[in-house]
């Protein structure tokens, strides 16, 4: 009997080792597989059991429901069916994440066997420059929130003369709502070594890092096992794969500082300095980590690259709206009935997201507001559910959809909490290096207790001081926390006003 | 406290073993917090030297990340997220009831030295929210029930 069951941090923290133990205890003779999550974080922990009709999904899973996986199946209180016909499931687009809760993720065997390093094999017949302009035609932007072409990064690194070049992995997932990175760290990690050394063959560069956050330590140790069997089977080291440029990597570990998810403090965090932002230019891709030309990509434009290769720039391209192509793996949190990972096509509506697919709040209450994209993105009313999920989409409604975490809010959330505690945030998290995000940020809070205290005067301030820091500041972290404040302040101006109100 | 003897050997025995490393000092200083449960302060001239560095510039990375302590924590951690996801299913509410089950504020420990509260921004459970950890295990949906028992079952 073969089982499944995630390790993926969601169903750990809701007791998916407490059934793993249940389960060698009362049949050790039962094959289990530690699986990524299908994503379905309602559903954790699910299991899985291997049937001749298909895998069969239960969840979620108590340790008081582990015996009746012995009986019959059929009649288990927690059957969901087969995890293929689950609904929620199906009506995925599953490109980056199709291996995702399926296979093994420490499995090399396993890897191959759905279509892994099928992407390499046909890189490695290429020319550096093809590769280049492969990942150019898929029109993959970057996935950590910029949406950046990844070709024309690639293009400006694999031009650059230097003795070295660099691929790094930003796995420095701080936003919240945002856990797609994790997942498919935990999940799937060769395709992320796949992406990189094919980066790596592509620009000419021969070493790899992955920048992975100290909050996310089972994605660390996942990684780790995974770039040591890669580097055992010949996926990385002297030759790719027996033939191909040398290119081998690292596992790095952040500190707990929410900056370092920017580029150019990455990449001081990475030579052992203060995660301090960089001035732009000169461009990581030309003076990057030690100053040489280095890649910098978020974990899922680099695990996307894989299945460019394997299937065709022209498959990926023709997914997805306007400028936005390809999929998007949604990560729905936050107050939320079906939270959990949802990859698509770009181009659903706000509104489908939250009220479909995610089925409205946990709390039953109606939704409020919705954050789209991190602490620095900006919180959406109702009004505005009927915006296409796009890079450029959100951009025209002064939002971001940054790395596509949805955060869902019922209407107990008081808007103007939400718009200090962004100031708070970018007070703590501030690398100090330019003084409107420094200062700025610390004002801001100042400001924003006024207002609930009634001041009138505060609201053109904070207004002022928002402009300030969005065109004063060197990075996102200063430039952006401006959004979550005006569009609370937009879109909820009743939470500014009661207060002021009721003074009166 | 440790001796002075004791953190320069182990010390040693870290720096040697990331000899050559591109941009050691985090994994330096991971390694010595891992080893010691904080970066006593003797280790920073040491390393500095080792790295050619000054003490300041090791003492201004140290200090610039949350993770790196510079004294020993309570025998427990315990991390409460805060951020938004987690704020949204009322993690204010449980920071706040771990606030008083403890009676200490963010970054204290309890006097009997049996735990310390910190606030984290994000563990990546924010379908699963709110979310914290224990002594580096991970726990969601944490509500004051399930934070009491947490607490109930530490030494």
């Amino acid at each position: 009997m073969k089982i499944y069951l995630p390790l993926d941090s969601a169903a750990v923290a809701l007791g998916a080792d407490e059934i793993a133990t249940a389960i060698r205890a009362q049949h050790p003779d039962a094959t289990l597989v530690r699986n990524g999550s299908r994503g379905m974080v309602w559903l954790e922990p699910l299991i899985e059991v291997e049937t001749p009709a298909g895998r069969m999904a239960f969840g979620p899973m108590t340790p008081a429901d582990v015996p009746a996986l012995f009986g019959d199946l059929a009649a288990h209180p927690k059957a969901l069916g087969l995890t293929e016909d689950l609904p929620w499931l199906k009506a995925q687009t599953r490109l980056t994440f199709a291996r995702v809760g399926v296979i093994d993720p420490l499995s090399l065997a396993d890897y191959r066997a759905h279509g892994g390093l099928s992407g390499l094999e046909r890189a490695l017949g290429m020319a550096p420059a093809d590769m280049v302009t492969e990942v150019t035609n898929s029109g993959l932007r970057g996935r950590g929130g910029a949406g950046f072409p990844t070709g024309i990064k690639w293009k400006t690194v694999s031009e650059a003369k230097a003795d070295r070049k660099y691929i790094v992995c930003n796995a420095d997932e701080g936003d919240s709502a945002t856990f797609a990175d994790r997942m498919l760290m935990e999940g799937d990690p060769f395709t992320l070594i796949e992406g990189m050394v094919i980066a790596g063959l592509a620009c000419g560069a021969t070493k790899g890092f992955v920048y992975i956050r100290s909050e996310y330590p089972i994605a660390i140790e996942v990684m780790q096992k995974a770039v040591e069997i890669a580097r055992a089977e010949g996926v990385l080291g002297a030759r790719v794969l027996g033939k191909g440029a040398a290119f081998d990597m690292e596992i790095r570990v952040g500190a707990g500082a929410y900056v370092c998810g920017e580029e150019t403090s990455l990449l001081n965090s990475l030579e052992g300095k203060r995660g301090i932002v960089r001035a732009k230019p000169p461009l990581p891709a030309l003076e990057g980590f030690l100053g040489k030309p280095t890649v910098v990509n978020n974990v899922i434009s680099l695990a996307s690259v894989p299945v460019i290769f394997e299937k065709g720039a022209a498959h990926y391209k023709d997914f997805g709206l306007g400028r936005s192509r390809g999929t998007i793996p949604l990560q729905i949190a936050g107050n939320v009935k079906y939270g959990g990972l949802y990859e698509i096509a770009f181009g659903l509506t706000l509104g489908e997201i939250v009220d479909k697919i995610g089925g409205g709040t946990a709390s039953g209450r109606p939704v409020k507001a919705v954050q789209v994209g991190g602490p620095l993105g900006a919180y959406f009313p109702r009004s505005l559910f009927d915006t296409p999920f796009g890079y450029e989409e959100f951009a025209g409604k002064d939002g971001l959809i940054g790395h596509a975490g949805l955060t869902i809010f019922d209407d107990s959330a008081d808007m103007l909490e939400m718009a200090r505690f962004a100031m708070e945030f970018c007070a703590i998290e501030s690398c100090g290096k330019c003084t409107p995000c420094r200062i700025g940020a610390v004002r801001g809070v100042e400001t924003i207790n006024r207002i609930k205290r009634g001041d009138a005067a505060a609201m053109p301030i904070l207004t002022d001081l928002c402009n300030t820091m969005k065109s004063g500041s060197l990075c996102a972290l200063g430039g952006f926390t401006p959004y979550p404040v005006m569009s609370a302040v937009t879109h909820f101006p009743d939470d500014f006003s009661t207060q002021k109100e009721a003074a009166e | 406290m440790l001796d002075s003897v004791e953190v320069t050997s182990r010390v040693g025995e870290i720096l040697t073993s990331h000899k050559g490393m591109e941009g050691a000092l985090l994994p330096i200083l991971h390694a010595i917090q891992a080893e010691f449960g904080y970066v006593p302060q003797a280790a920073l001239p040491i390393i500095a030297q080792d790295l050619n560095l000054s003490r300041a510039e090791v003492h201004g990375v140290m200090s610039f990340y949350h993770d790196f302590r510079e004294n020993p924590a309570g025998n427990h951690v315990l991390k409460l997220c805060r951020a938004e996801a987690c704020k949204s299913v009322g993690a204010d509410r449980v920071a706040a009831h771990a606030q008083k089950a403890l009676g200490i504020e963010w970054h204290e420990t309890t006097t009997d030295g049996r735990v310390t509260r910190e606030p984290v921004f994000c563990l990546g459970l924010c379908a699963c929210a709110p979310a914290a950890m224990i002594d580096g295990k991970i726990v969601g949906r944490v509500d004051e029930a399930k934070l009491d028992g947490i607490l109930g079952g530490l030494k």
